[in-house]
């Protein structure tokens, strides 16, 4: 059984050209690291969030979230709590935004565990210092004691790991975890991330805009646009050979590292903005930036997720593309 | 095509309507226009001269000849509402004016220059604020001279404090903002990006507090007269009214007091609903 | 052009320093900054946060005065402190900025076209048909049409209003551009359309760029030389493509194994970066 499983999640908000989310189909196992990859407004953190039962208010919801087989959509407080404070953790992308900023480390880390746990401090300070060292801060017993704003970003992120732990969950939730961090501190927060789930065989869903951290450290991979979701392959699939243009678009948009001399080549961008939720469109939501699209075909609702070889797309052009763009083909199921 | 590149385009019916707010605000927003049309038009409406006492008909009750009755010396209260009016705004909003103009002036250049002016000017302004609007006021007709010149004065410096403090606030607040940075890098003076650049950003916010402070300078004044310190008979005004009625409430008639008290707080009630909800929403709206 | 201008040198950079004093510590943002830029060419200034670039950015525009060095454009030094409206405009002409943030960096009150239009009346365009035809052009050269220049900000997307900054800072005609992280806001689609623009804007103009930026790839592909800040101290100044084949200093290597890739390392990574030094281990202050 899967550890979350989104079946035709769908949420939509009054006042919206375009639900929020449409559909969403999207799976984690256990011990499996799976990304979400998608631009502002795609509804990644919606999806995101909806896996704790965090629903934008006023928001029609449709269809269903299971985590570790309870459902989410309609839950009741208690269910949610179980999910919440077992299960499931989250992480953010900004970790001062979710610390109290005049309390110390250590009454953040504990507090759950006095509280709904019932720990004594005792038991409670030694399994945060626990924590803070398997995240890797060099000195937890001096970090129970300090106050957020004596930690820089990436140490601070560590502690949100480290409360985001202390239930012991199976499933870690990363909403742009290390967006708001340096380059090299982010390879460092991956880094405790990717240990931390191999050692304890979490699931783990990243939410990423940065495609290339996505296949640097997942094994699959789920692309969205506009609330859908457009493909998912492996990820050395979805990198080699991807189906669905709005993936090519962005694996084309992104400025290779390494190239030959000389004047780097051109980038091809996927032309226009993103779509916001006040915008809507009758077929394919991305049509209106797509190369390949055409009229008559693409003015109609695309398909849901089709298998093409390992990856699933929902693309009306899918299997005309495949044939001249890909090498690594193998015909759908 | 420049004219209308270069320009905002605006509806104000249109833009008036799309600030929105609730039944509450509409209501109180109406009664304000209507009590500013009235001070307006005040010697066409009034029904009878307010300074004319008729001994004989003192402390009338309501009736057609007086729709609201006359106070103790005869004088036609109905009359006196209106006409009073006109003091009883046209005071505040000169404090408001005045104290505006001056606080703007004063929270931008401390948030501009920053540093040791900005030290000095708020302890200055610390000062000023630890004297009650009213206190200032008394003490000031106390040098100058009952009237109206001497309150107005001394509130306009009692309330100006109120907007320095918010606009020199708002002002480092914007003044952070990449585009403030980008005008001067342009070359544009300071004093052209503060004043024609900053301020309009932060204005709305300003006026909204502003609102606010004309219903305390009314209450201010209107207490003034109340004690006699303030417009004297037989100009009528609100708080003149209600001083010059007290006799009558200890007769068990208090009529003639109550229709201007009541006047009085409707307006500075209707003040700080609108000026809170705009500033509220103007709030909101920036983040 | 002739060959004398492709070689003229547009900005000179010598001995920048800059220090903070909070209390007692002294913190130095940028110590020792020297680098020169000819006409088009694209200087790329590389570092994480606390490597002072952009204070070196904020030096160059004249928000920030430096404690000690010499900024010249065109061979002039450009003053610490500028008094009167000629010197002013001038310095406006010598560097002009992009900022990071496109949601704060126009004025919200006014449309694109009105906000190009004062700069182009500021700077010595009296004719209004004149500054209309100049305005329209400057917003079709940054891929912006009539729609665009009637809306105001908050009407236009992340891409749109970087591009309006774009155009505002062009208007002004400035020798050179500093470009602050300016497009490590937008999404990825978007930010490759911008790379481009900005790569047609070289080669169009002859304008210096000083593309200030923490991601490695994007000062590649805009740049011919990059220089890496590294705690307000240069680490490394060379031809971009060499720099990234070869990178000499161990913290530019840190630098560039840790952009992600498929066969990416971050256990690694993260074991360099403590060699490299308790500050950077702790991810600086």
């Amino acid at each position: 059984m899967a550890l979350l499983e989104y079946e035709n999640l769908s949420i939509a908000l009054p006042g919206t050209a375009r639900p929020v989310l449409d559909g969403i189909d999207l799976t984690v196992s256990a011990g499996e690291v799976v990304a979400l990859v998608g631009e502002s407004g795609s509804g990644k953190s919606v999806t995101a969030r909806s896996a704790l039962g965090l629903f934008p208010t006023g928001a029609h919801v449709d269809g269903h979230v299971r985590v570790d087989g309870t459902e989410v959509v309609g839950a009741g407080p208690a269910a949610l709590r179980a999910i919440r404070t077992g299960t499931a953790s989250m992480i953010f992308q900004d970790p001062r935004a979710g610390i109290n900023p005049v309390r110390r480390i250590g009454d953040f880390l504990t507090e759950a565990l006095r509280v709904s746990n019932g720990w004594s401090k005792g038991r409670a300070d030694d399994r945060a210092v626990e924590l803070l060292g398997a995240v890797g801060l060099p000195d937890p017993e001096r970090h129970l004691r300090q106050y957020p704003y004596e930690l820089s970003g990436g140490m601070l992120q560590r502690v949100m790991i480290a409360a985001a732990l202390t239930a012991g969950p199976r499933l870690l939730l990363c909403d742009e975890p290390t967006t708001a961090l340096d380059v090299s501190t982010q390879a460092e927060i991956m880094a405790i991330l990717g240990r931390l789930q191999r050692e304890r065989d979490l699931g783990m869903l990243l939410i990423t805009h940065d495609i290339e951290l996505a296949a640097a450290v997942c094994d699959r991979i789920y692309v969205m646009y506009a609330g859908r979701i457009v493909e998912t392959a492996p990820t050395a699939q979805l990198f080699g050979a991807p189906r669905h243009p709005y993936t090519a678009g962005l694996l084309g948009s992104s400025p290779p590292l390494r190239a030959p001399a000389g004047p780097p080549a051109r980038l091809t961008p996927i032309p226009g903005s993103p779509m916001g939720l006040l915008d809507s469109a009758p077929g394919c939501s991305f049509a209106a930036r797509c190369r390949s699209a055409r009229p008559g075909v693409c003015d109609r609702t695309p398909p849901p997720l089709e298998g093409h070889g390992t990856a699933l797309v929902a693309c009306h052009l899918a299997e005309s593309l495949t044939a001249t763009d890909n090498t690594a083909t193998g015909e759908g199921t | 095509m420049s004219a209308q590149m270069a320009g905002v385009t605006r509806k104000p019916i249109a833009k008036l309507r799309s600030m929105g707010g609730g039944w509450l605000e509409k209501v109180c927003l109406g009664l304000l226009v209507l009590f500013v049309l009235v001070a307006l038009f005040a010697p066409w409406l009034s029904p009878q001269d307010p300074t004319y006492g008729e001994l004989g008909t003192g402390l009338v009750g309501p009736g057609a000849d007086h729709w609201l009755g006359t106070d103790q010396g005869g004088h036609d209260t109905f009359s006196a509402l209106i006409e009073g009016s006109r003091t009883s705004l046209a005071g505040p909003l000169l404090v408001v004016l005045v104290s505006t103009v001056a606080g703007i002036a004063i929270g931008l250049f401390a948030a501009w220059r920053g540093g040791w002016v900005d030290t000095v000017l708020g302890r200055l302004l610390d000062v000023v604020f630890a004297f009650p609007a009213l206190l200032v006021a008394i003490l000031a007709v106390a040098v100058f001279g009952k009237g109206m010149t001497a309150p107005v004065i001394a509130m306009s410096v009692a309330y100006m404090p109120y907007t320095a403090r918010l606009v020199r606030g708002l002002a480092m607040q914007e003044q952070a903002r990449p585009y403030i940075a980008a005008y001067r890098v342009q070359g544009h003076s300071a004093l052209y990006v503060a004043v024609r650049r900053l301020l309009p950003n932060i204005g709305p916010t300003v006026l909204a507090q502003s609102s606010v402070n004309f219903g305390y300078a009314l209450l201010d004044l209107a207490a003034l007269s109340f004690l006699g310190l303030g417009v004297q008979a037989p100009t009528p005004d609100w708080g003149a009214m209600i001083n010059q009625s007290q006799a009558a409430v200890l007769r068990g008639q208090p009529l003639s007091a109550v229709v201007p008290a009541v006047a009085v707080v409707v307006v500075v009630v209707a003040f700080n609903i609108v000026g809170e909800n705009v500033g509220d929403r103007l709030a909101g709206r920036k983040t | 052009m002739t060959v004398d201008d492709h070689a003229r040198t547009l900005l000179q950079v010598c001995g920048l320093r800059k220090a903070y004093r909070t209390g007692k510590t002294e913190v130095v943002a940028v110590d020792d900054l020297s680098f020169s830029l000819r006409a088009g060419g694209a200087l790329g200034i590389v570092g994480e946060s606390g490597s002072g670039k952009t204070t070196t950015a904020r030096m160059l525009i004249g928000l920030e005065r430096p404690d000690a060095g010499q900024i010249l454009v065109q061979g002039e030094p450009l003053a610490p402190t500028v008094r009167g409206r000629a010197a002013r405009l001038a310095r406006a002409k010598a560097v002009q900025i992009v900022f990071q943030d496109p949601y704060l960096s126009l004025d919200g009150r006014i449309t694109v076209g009105a906000t190009i239009d004062g700069a182009l009346r500021l700077h010595g365009l009296a004719d209004p048909a004149a500054r209309t035809a100049r305005t329209r052009e400057l917003l079709a050269q940054v891929g912006l049409g009539e729609r665009e220049a009637a809306a105001l900000p908050r009407k236009l997307s992340g891409g749109q209003r970087q591009r309006a900054a774009i155009a505002r800072a062009l208007a002004v005609e400035p020798a050179v551009l500093v470009l602050d992280e300016a497009v490590s806001a937008l999404d990825v689609s978007v930010q490759a359309q911008v790379l481009n623009l900005l790569s047609d804007i070289r080669r169009d103009t002859g304008i210096g760029l000083v593309f200030v930026s923490h991601d490695l790839a994007v000062v590649r592909y805009v740049c011919d030389e990059a220089l890496v800040l590294y705690r307000g101290r240069t680490m490394e100044h060379r031809p971009v493509a060499e720099l990234l084949s070869d990178p000499g200093h161990p913290y530019t290597q840190l630098l560039l194994a840790s952009v992600p890739r498929p066969d990416w390392d971050p256990d690694s990574i993260s074991r360099r970066r403590r060699e490299l030094g308790p500050a950077a281990a702790g991810g600086g202050a």
